[in-house]
């Protein structure tokens, strides 16, 4: 199968006007040294009948959260995702446009990113946002290349409690920044203000995540005063779905808030394509990386929207760019603007309140001990007898994958499991849950 | 019901839309007819390689095993999704002619990125001490700006008459500091380097390595492979050549294929096969580490995978008829715009209108803005920067000769109008919802999220 459109016809027509006899003609400028000179060793092409049945096949060898009761979150939740996102995904206009570099073809698309950027201002409290970065690892990334141009500092501190695959990522790129990373450990699943202070005292930023990857909240707003103490940027991770229920970073004095946008309106998807938020205070307006939409009028004076901020930007300032950032996740972005719309302020704060509630049901059903004391919100972790990479392998012996084993990430947490509850488990679920880790634990 | 500590209680709503479910519907639809998609209409933007998303890719990639994986799910229960992965990485590698895949990086600039980072760990490695990156002066902005990011300092190489790099000026510029050099081919001028082994020898032979930016891969899919062209280092845009949908403006995939070298400082997690199993392999001590969360946009890989299996080794055709439609227009419009460069294209070719400002006082935009009216999508204008009033053109291979006449027949009417009526040009669009924006008003007044303070009618929430 093939998705071309000319015909033999047409190619000989085209050939004739182009004065050459033969397509292969057109690629003498290769030097015969370098060209391959045989068949691409690939599989057979396949009609889309045959295309389908071999990728459903694929598909139907995972075992996904329709096929058995999951409780994995960290990081990634599953969520309701609104038919209403569908909208957006499945409109071809926004489906197959590029980059709006052209405001009068793509009024619309950039319309919808500016109720984007609008929607993460209001959530966060801050007073811009860019329209998306690739994933919630990433935006930290960028967020310190941020504070690596407003500071003389070049120490980043990261709480022991951020997601690891966030402060992964932030140490794999810190070296070309010519910066160094310090990490803040937890004391019973959070993070110490104290410590943080000692840590950041010639710090340019200091990260936390709100509620944090162990599942608890953090003492967010004395985080966020450490930093400013020390003389460095407060830089909050948070959950867009926790912010109906939980205080906006702004309001508690952070500079710059981010996160993993999947939550709201993505699907789990194996780990993507989701969007990264990063949205900060307006001072920080002209370093903020990637595409921004702002408002502006026409010729005649009607208000229209349009990329704005271009000269931060890699395509015009090249090597003293704010970011090498192009392309971004506008359509994941814009599903997540379609769920928060669809969920509106009320929608939202329940959402909030249901996982808090269902958090606190499996607190008390689940027959196992909590690891930490500290309030949670939509996960809870639980000490368990035996080690938690077997707890969930005897577990989903039974149908039901009970969570995030934390020893993965975290010495001296091998017995901790990490359950999630969004708004779509039931107590129903949460019963069975505790019935089978009963049984698996004994 | 449990309630948060008030400390951490959310102390005033946010002003989220508050509508129907009907209205919201009416308004993404609203804004959907006003954005101009490959499935509108001929959208010849070059460099971006536009061309037609089919549509039973959304039907894969929404398969609920897929969409509905946890990506922390057990290796044993992700088996369907590793092996996609892993044959993925083995055609890519066959494609660039390089043995080693990753497919994490989430976009080309960060394929670039990480592809830097990994020279960096190559030669500490190797205890050697190199600071430089070259790139040409037609690169795309992305290079210079990843080499910042990547922490090396920069180089640029110019351009010869033909539009090949200049030999005698890379001689020059390669020393022992040099780390690598970053190369777009064929380049952002749609022309292939004649002298690239003359260039990869440069570069090896002082030690260093060579980048290759997989942005115009489009062209030469199973006809000549970075890898055999002495490339150390590629990355593939997969909403480029292997067809993801550019969203409007994202997602991406930007994996990237290694010689075998390099290959012990891939990020991790990689995708391996043990016999008949597939599992993500973390133990890798040499790695620069992650770039991006799990093992990358994994719908984006299956997209592309099916894109891939539904050409096979045809892909070759794919390329073939990317360059035949570019030639096509090329030769139909070079009476009437300059050619700067006097050779067959590839898949793009650049054009200057500089021969309609010289004589009528209409530019590259005014080009632009008056295909509009003929519902086409302009081309990429004023890009690459060493050609004055750049139109640069990329009609891509699934568009058939209609079309491509359709595009022709525009861009000779625009020339007769630039004479006959060039204040129609500097006016134009005339048929698009809006007209031409004041750009300068809103860099220098940034409106950048919606003023609820101007219309306090609209946010009375309880």
């Amino acid at each position: 199968m093939s998705y071309l459109s000319v015909t033999d016809a047409d190619r000989e027509e085209m050939l004739a006007a182009i004065g050459v006899s033969s397509v292969e003609e057109l690629f003498e400028q290769i030097p015969p040294g370098v060209r391959l000179g045989r068949e691409l060793d690939l599989p057979p092409a396949l009609g889309e009948p045959e295309l389908a049945r071999h990728i459903e096949e694929l598909a139907a060898r995972n075992v996904h959260t329709g096929a058995e009761l999951s409780f994995l979150g960290a990081g990634i939740y599953d969520h309701y995702v609104p038919s209403v996102a569908d909208v957006v995904l499945s409109r071809g206009e926004f489906l197959t446009a590029y980059t709006p570099y052209q405001p009068e073809m793509s009024q619309g698309v950039l319309q919808a990113v500016f109720e984007y950027q609008t929607v993460i201002c209001e959530l966060t409290g801050m007073d811009v946002s860019n329209a998306s970065g690739y994933d919630g690892s990433t935006v930290a990334a960028d967020a310190c290349f941020v504070a690596r141009h407003v500071s003389d500092r070049r120490k980043i501190v990261l709480a022991e409690a951020l997601n690891p695959q966030v402060r992964q990522v932030v140490k794999t790129y810190a070296p070309g920044f010519g910066l160094e990373v310090v990490e803040v450990p937890h004391r019973d699943g959070v993070t110490d203000a104290d410590e943080v202070v000692a840590a950041a005292s010639d710090a340019a930023a200091v990260f936390f995540q709100q509620p944090n990857f162990l599942g608890n909240l953090e003492p967010a707003p004395d985080l966020a005063e450490a930093a400013r103490e020390a003389g460095a940027l407060a830089v909050a991770h948070v959950d867009l779905m926790s912010l109906g229920v939980l205080e906006a970073p702004r309001a508690y004095g952070c500079d710059i808030a981010l996160g993993e946008g999947q939550s709201a309106g993505n699907w789990p998807s194996y780990g993507g394509p989701h969007y990264g938020f990063l949205a900060a205070r307006g001072e920080f307006i002209r370093r903020m990386p990637g595409r921004i939409v702002g408002e502006t009028v026409d010729a005649d004076g009607r208000r229209a929207f349009v990329l704005t901020l271009q000269t931060r930007e890699q395509h015009i300032r090249r090597e003293k760019a704010t970011s090498n950032i192009t392309t971004n996740q506008t359509l994941l972005a814009l599903a997540g603007l379609a769920a928060l719309s669809w969920l509106g302020p009320e929608g939202l704060r329940e959402v909030g309140e249901t996982c808090m509630a269902l958090a606190q049901y499996a607190r008390e059903r689940v027959p196992l001990e909590p690891a930490f004391d500290a309030p949670s919100f939509k996960e809870v972790a639980f000490r368990t007898p035996i080690p938690a990479v077997e707890t969930i392998r005897r577990a989903r012996e039974q149908g039901v994958h009970p969570g995030y084993a934390l020893g993965r990430d975290y010495e001296g947490l091998d017995d901790v499991l990490l359950v999630a509850l969004t708004e779509k488990r039931t107590t129903e679920d949460i019963d069975r849950l505790a019935d089978v880790l009963a049984e698996v634990c004994k | 019901m449990p309630k948060v500590p008030e400390a951490l209680r959310r102390s005033s709503p946010p002003r989220l839309p508050e509508l129907s479910e009907p209205e919201l519907v009416r308004h993404f639809t609203t804004l959907a007819d006003r954005t101009f998609g490959v499935d509108t209409g001929f959208y010849p933007l070059g460099s971006c390689t536009m061309k037609h998303n089919p549509r039973v890719h959304e039907r894969l990639a929404g398969l609920p095993g897929f969409r509905d994986l946890h990506p922390y799910q057990e290796d044993e229960a992700a088996q369907g999704a590793l092996e996609l992965m892993w044959r993925l990485q083995e055609m890519l590698a066959e494609i660039a002619g390089l043995p080693a895949v990753t497919l994490q990086p989430a976009a080309g600039s960060q394929g670039e990125l990480t592809g830097l980072m990994l020279m960096r760990a190559y030669f500490a490695d190797r205890g050697e001490d190199r600071d430089t990156i070259i790139t040409a002066d037609t690169a795309h902005g992305t290079n210079p700006a990843s080499v910042t990011m990547a922490g090396y300092k920069l180089a640029k190489v110019e351009t010869d008459a033909r539009g090949n790099l200049d030999l005698d000026d890379l001689r020059a510029k390669v020393d022992e500091r040099t780390a690598g050099l970053m190369l777009t081919n064929p380049s952002t001028l749609g022309l292939f380097d004649e002298g690239i082994e003359e260039v990869a020898r440069i570069f090896h032979d002082a030690g260093a390595l060579l980048y290759y930016d997989g942005a115009n891969l489009n062209a030469v899919v199973g006809i000549s492979r970075p890898g055999d062209m002495g490339f150390d280092i590629v990355h593939y845009n997969l909403h480029k050549t292997f067809s993801q949908p550019h969203g409007g403006g994202g997602p991406g995939g930007g994996p990237v294929a290694v010689r075998d070298t390099i290959e012990p400082f891939l990020p991790v997690p990689r995708v391996v096969r043990d016999a008949d199993a597939y599992r993500l392999d973390h133990d890798h001590p040499k790695s620069i580490g992650r770039v991006r969360g799990f093992a990358g946009p994994f719908g984006v890989f299956v997209r592309s995978y099916a894109f891939m299996r539904a050409y096979g080794p045809g892909l070759k055709e794919m390329s073939e008829v990317a360059v035949l439609n570019a030639n096509y227009l090329l030769a139909r419009l070079r009476d009437v715009y300059e050619l700067p460069y006097d050779r067959h294209c590839m898949h793009e070719f650049v054009l200057s209108a500089r021969n309609l400002k010289r004589e009528h006082g209409v530019t590259a935009l005014d080009v632009a803005k008056r295909l509009m009216d003929y519902g086409i999508h302009p081309p990429t204008v004023y890009f690459p920067l060493v050609v004055p009033e750049a139109l640069m053109i990329e009609p891509t291979e699934t568009e058939p000769k209609e079309r491509l006449d359709g595009f022709v027949d525009a861009m000779r009417q625009i020339v007769v109008e630039a004479a006959a009526e060039p204040e129609l040009l500097r006016q134009a669009p005339h048929s698009r919802p809006v007209r031409r924006l004041d750009e300068v008003r809103a860099a220098k007044h940034p409106i950048v999220r919606y003023l609820f303070e101007e219309h306090p009618a609209l946010v009375e929430v309880e």
